[in-house]
């Protein structure tokens, strides 16, 4: 066995194994940590595959962004998970079966299923350059030019989930003291002081 | 040698454990996201497979697409859970029950 196969039934393995603790997990808090420690082997399988610029994004931008988002949130959340835990057992038969003939299905369309040889061009054929530019270089090649439009829509996208994120979660609190710098800087020295004559033996009202 | 239905069978088990996640989690909506997060998760490495086999770039340049589109619902996903938290103090897919729908 060579060491890109060890590589990739260790990488694989740990995704699969992860993935399941995941879904099966008591707590939502080592749900996330698994689902950071599966996208880590997957971004190892995407190595392996030579897909190194978006294995780097996966770990960039899952691991550093996505993962640590559902942890800020499972832990900003105050919600008693043992009781959503409660209903485990009565969905497992379904989901069980309903998952068993989704697996089987796919390996069946896997195994019994053959690509024309025609279709297989050699190591990234349609990128411009050929096979001396690296893989970022090629994905670079392509995405800005071909697919520049797709490009922009999905900064766009990101643009609105961004302000959608934003909007939803922002909270006007009423009564909350804050800082208002046109007030301060009308402020002139007739607001702020006043002098008054204080009558000997009398005090004065402030 | 590792070939291209290696990869997709480890795709196959990641989309099926993610599904079963979605049934066997009805009440948890954070597990639910992180199940649609492993889905799409096994459709990136199906996505990364073919782009690999059949030496076409293409394959990679979708599955970038799809990682845009996962991190952005995961943003709006998790920002609608917290609004319904705050709302309803509870997370469960019971109680999302108010535009009767």
């Amino acid at each position: 066995m060579t060491a890109a196969a060890a590589f990739f039934y260790l990488f694989s393995a740990i995704t699969v194994a992860s993935g399941f603790m995941v879904i099966a997990s008591r707590n939502p808090v080592t749900s996330v940590l698994f689902l950071i420690l599966a996208f880590v082997n997957a971004a190892g399988l995407f190595m392996l595959m030579g897909a190194e610029f978006l294995a780097m994004i996966l770990i960039v931008v899952y691991v550093g962004a996505v993962a640590v988002l559902f942890l800020f949130v499972v832990m900003m959340l105050d919600v008693d998970f043992a009781e959503l835990r409660q209903g485990f057992q009565d969905y497992l038969p379904v989901g069980g079966l309903i998952g068993a003939v989704f697996l089987v299905e796919l390996l069946l369309v896997v195994g019994s299923w053959a690509i024309d040889p025609g279709l297989v061009h050699g190591p990234l054929a349609n990128a411009p350059g050929g096979e001396t530019v690296t893989n970022t270089q090629a994905l670079g090649l392509v995405l800005y030019t071909n697919y520049f439009f797709l490009f922009q829509v999905a900064g766009l996208i990101l643009l609105v989930a961004m302000i959608g994120a934003i909007v939803l979660t922002l909270r006007e609190r009423p009564g909350v003291k804050r800082q208002d710098i046109s007030v301060q800087n009308a402020r002139t020295q007739a607001m702020a002081v006043e002098v008054r004559q204080v009558p000997s033996r009398q005090g004065v009202e402030v | 040698m590792i070939g291209l239905s290696h990869y997709l069978t480890v795709a196959a088990i990641l989309f099926t454990l993610g599904v079963l996640g979605i049934f066997i989690n009805r009440k948890n909506i954070i597990v639910i996201l992180m199940s649609v997060e492993l889905i799409l998760l096994a459709v990136n490495i199906n996505l990364v497979a073919f782009s690999t086999h059949l030496g076409d770039i293409v394959g990679q340049v979708f599955a970038l697409f799809v990682l845009t589109v996962a991190a952005a619902e995961a943003a709006i996903g998790l920002a609608i859970l917290v609004v319904f938290f705050r709302n309803r103090g509870s997370i469960a897919v019971e109680d999302v029950n108010m535009m009767k729908g």
